[in-house]
């Protein structure tokens, strides 16, 4: 027994030093290092996400032969939406093969900011679609990241602006009662800056109610915006939180009619985690569209699942799932943007910076691609690291999400205001220089 | 064989109370530098230096601190990730507002700000032990992340909450590299853990460890307790606040205050208890074993996937991972609950034996 304790302890410590990560991608192939997540408090999320992420790479690889002939590999590492493990990951992906990892999806406003300085330095670009550090849209300050279809600003008063509309105008907005209930962490204090300055621009009252991490008692919170009788609650949070807010609302009686999610707040598993009644007329932000009408979708249940190389074929169609499935989508046509420039083989990091800067996917792209309306248009620049902007309104109506309004843009020019004072201000601090990269 | 002292005599007082009186413990732990200092940043990827090293040293000397206090001194503490946030804030914030102050200089500043907090924290324990001691730690955990998020001024106004940390420059050498920065917290927790291993076999260690095993009878002997307790909670929070400021600057680069939550605090206490409370060496044993232990696994299990051709998602093997943690910790805990240095101390004494143990 002794013995075999002093080998156990052995074998462990052996484990444990030989621990190292093997690269095992194919060569010659573009890589794509994900940083995913299924597990924890996000998982359900997570898993909608990437599994949506993951079809669309095998579809490519099954209908089109990869992107101009070169496949696409990829390794999902699990960060548990865990700063520190998302930073292992992050250094695990990136050194799988010589070319680098692409581009890498934090899907985590917190691994975001933990990888602002590393991605610069590694020359490996971060696509941060719809979250993470909102002043990254000036791209003079911050090469490297791209806030993609549009950030938390102009979500925010894209939000304020659907109010106005419900309320009968933007006049209507003065003397009216607003709650952002948020998650009290990097990601639900990132449109606070520009609702306080919404507040002040049309005369509304704003209050600021946090929840803290994960979310799912929200007793006193809700006590406390029942006393306060708000007109709307912006509903800022991510995984349980959400279902929580929703079920906890219809418990005290808060009208959903008047809660506004913003894009992390309106998904399938959401307003079903709640039960799907008691989120009935809940409003959410959207980047995307949710349903199985678009042809990509088809194809990827025909060439994908059809295959047997499906993720869980219950997710088709969710409003994450597509998501995923839409940046899938904008990674692979910056590598082929990039291709133009650098020839078809497997890019650098660098190489597809490069692509996401001077992507340009238009309506006519986007049929093509069989997407149709499900996401906006895309224009990238150098000074314009959003390229869009566009927010759509989305309603529960027990059953599904049904769009509750048209693409619409926010506060444009408060928000690239505050973009531009924001990134000056990183820029300062940082001691960096504004400018555009040379390609 | 390997352990055997046979001639090895101690004729005078320093010898007997040598760091290291066994001559192969010496040549192992000189041995040990050299690898780590020479031989280590040269073969190590960035891989290794960044996700693995760094981190692993840094939550180490977290360990240390909170060992210091629960494993030496007896006072059970659940704010270990409290006092390293406030290191790490205090840090940066020296930093911010007296941009000559020399790294090394603010790393200690955050260990001493932490100290300060960490006395102020500890008062509750001349009052109350053991459990109640530690729900009254929790206060901390709870307290010092919301009073960071509150108040602006800590994290410089940022929207968000989150710093990121300067440069770390020592006299105008600057440590950017995964390898210069694995240098530097390598010299920084081999310092502290000498320290430490000084620390508690001198006088104060002594006390500490008879208020540890019972504090009346430390007290009838003369030993001052008011100011043992709150020694062992400044010198423990010093550790952690050094962590943390490490944890920012040379690990994380940017951080916020829910970073450093009662999750982070349970697993410090956790590796302690694996890898054995009142040893040093324990210390690092046991932030071996909870952090990198799951990295490995998560490796072990994606690449065995891969080998045996398994379609396993993702999320799959992240949920093995975590059942076959468990169960070690389970097993390790049942086989040697004094902890893996305990561990290592039993093959030592077999190894002096050796081939005949009995």
């Amino acid at each position: 027994m002794k013995a075999w304790k002093t080998l156990m302890l052995a074998l462990a410590a052996a484990a444990v030093m030989t621990a190292a990560p093997v690269p095992a991608q194919a060569p010659g192939t573009q890589f794509i290092g994900i940083l995913g997540y299924r597990v924890g408090p996000y998982g359900p999320n997570g898993a909608a996400f990437f599994t949506g992420f993951i079809d669309y790479l095998n579809l490519v690889n099954e209908r089109d032969g990869g992107i101009n002939g070169v496949k696409l590999s990829w390794e999902e590492c699990e960060t548990e939406y865990n700063n520190t493990k998302g930073l292992e990951c992050y250094e695990r992906v990136k050194t799988r093969v010589a070319s680098g990892p692409t581009a890498i999806h934090p899907m985590s406003t917190g691994i975001t900011y933990s990888l602002l300085d590393k991605a610069p330095a590694d020359r490996i670009p971060l696509i941060t679609l719809g979250y993470g550090r909102t002043d990254a849209v000036d791209g003079r300050v911050f090469p490297w990241v791209f806030p993609l279809l549009s950030n938390y600003w102009s979500c925010a008063t894209g939000i304020v602006k659907f109010i106005a509309e419900k309320e009968g105008g933007e006049s209507a907005l003065k003397g009216k009662k607003i709650v952002l209930l948020y998650h009290d962490s990097p990601y639900g204090k990132e449109p606070q800056p520009i609702l306080e300055a919404e507040a002040k621009k049309h005369g509304f009252e704003l209050k600021l109610v946090p929840v803290p991490h994960p979310g799912n008692e929200q007793q006193s919170q809700w006590l406390q915006i029942r006393q306060y009788r708000p007109d709307w609650v912006i509903l800022w949070g991510w995984g349980v939180m959400n279902a929580t807010a929703l079920k906890t609302a219809q418990k005290v009686g808060f009208p959903r009619e008047k809660m506004v999610g913003n894009w992390w707040s309106g998904s399938e598993i959401d307003t079903e985690a709640a039960g799907s009644d008691a989120s009935r007329g809940y409003y959410a932000a959207s980047l995307n569209l949710a349903g199985k009408d678009f042809p990509v979708v088809k194809d990827i249940e025909k060439l994908v699942y059809g295959k047997g190389k499906g993720g869980d074929r219950k997710l088709i169609g969710t409003v994450l799932w597509n998501r995923g499935v839409a940046a899938a989508m904008i990674t692979v046509e910056a590598v082929r943007t990039a291709q133009g420039k650098y020839g078809k083989k497997p890019l650098t990091g660098e190489q597809v910076r490069w692509g996401i800067e001077n992507l340009d996917i238009d309506q006519r792209q986007l049929d093509k691609l069989g997407f149709g309306a499900m996401i906006p248009t895309l224009k990238v620049s150098c000074t314009d690291h959003e390229g869009s902007g566009l927010v759509r309104f989305q309603q529960w109506d027990g059953k599904q999400w049904v769009p509750a309004s048209d693409w619409m843009s926010g506060d444009r020019s408060l928000v690239r205001k505050m973009v531009e004072e924001s990134a000056a201000q990183y820029a300062k601090e940082k001691g960096i220089k504004p400018a555009c990269m040379k390609g | 064989m390997f352990y055997r002292e046979a001639g090895q005599f101690k004729a005078s007082y320093a010898e007997d109370q040598a760091l290291f009186p066994i001559r192969q413990d010496r040549i192992g732990f000189i041995a040990l530098l050299v690898i780590a200092f020479a031989v280590v940043p040269g073969i190590a990827s960035d891989y290794w230096l960044t996700a693995i090293l760094i981190p692993f040293l840094i939550i180490s000397l977290a360990a240390l601190g909170l060992n210091i206090l629960t494993g030496y001194a007896g006072q059970l503490s659940l704010g270990s990730a409290a006092f390293m946030a406030v290191g790490a804030f205090a840090a940066y914030n020296i930093e911010l507002r007296l941009p000559w102050m020399p790294a090394l200089a603010s790393f200690a500043l955050g260990g001493l700000a932490a100290a300060l907090i960490g006395i102020a924290f500890g008062l509750p324990s001349l009052r109350i032990k053991g459990f109640y001691l530690a729900v009254a730690t929790l206060a901390a955990q709870f307290f010092i992340p919301w009073l960071l998020t509150k108040v602006g001024w800590f994290s410089n106004y940022s929207p968000s909450g989150v710093i990121t940390t300067q440069p770390v420059q020592i006299m105008g050498f600057v440590f950017d590299s995964p390898a210069r920065k694995y240098l530097l917290v390598l010299a920084i927790a081999v310092v502290l853990a000498l320290a430490a291993k000084n620390l508690v076999r001198s006088g104060i260690g002594r006390a500490w460890m008879a208020v540890r095993d019972m504090d009346v009878a430390a007290e009838v002997i003369g030993i001052p307790i008011v100011r043992t307790k709150l020694l062992a909670f400044a010198v423990s929070s010093f550790y952690c606040g050094v962590a943390g400021a490490l944890y920012a600057f040379a690990y994380l680069g940017s951080v916020d205050p829910d970073g450093f939550n009662l999750d982070l605090s349970f697993r410090i206490l956790f590796m302690i208890i694996i890898g054995g409370m009142g040893s040093i060496l324990g210390s690092f044993l046991g932030a071996a074993f909870i952090t990198l232990l799951p990295i490995f696994l998560d490796i072990l299990l994606t690449e065995g996937a891969l080998a045996f051709n398994l379609n396993l998602e993702a999320g799959v093997t992240s949920m093995a991972q975590l059942v076959v943690f468990g169960a070690l910790i389970i097993f390790f805990l049942i086989v040697e609950p004094h902890g893996l240095a305990r561990l290592w101390q039993i093959a030592k004494e077999k190894l002096r034996l050796w081939p005949f143990p009995y």
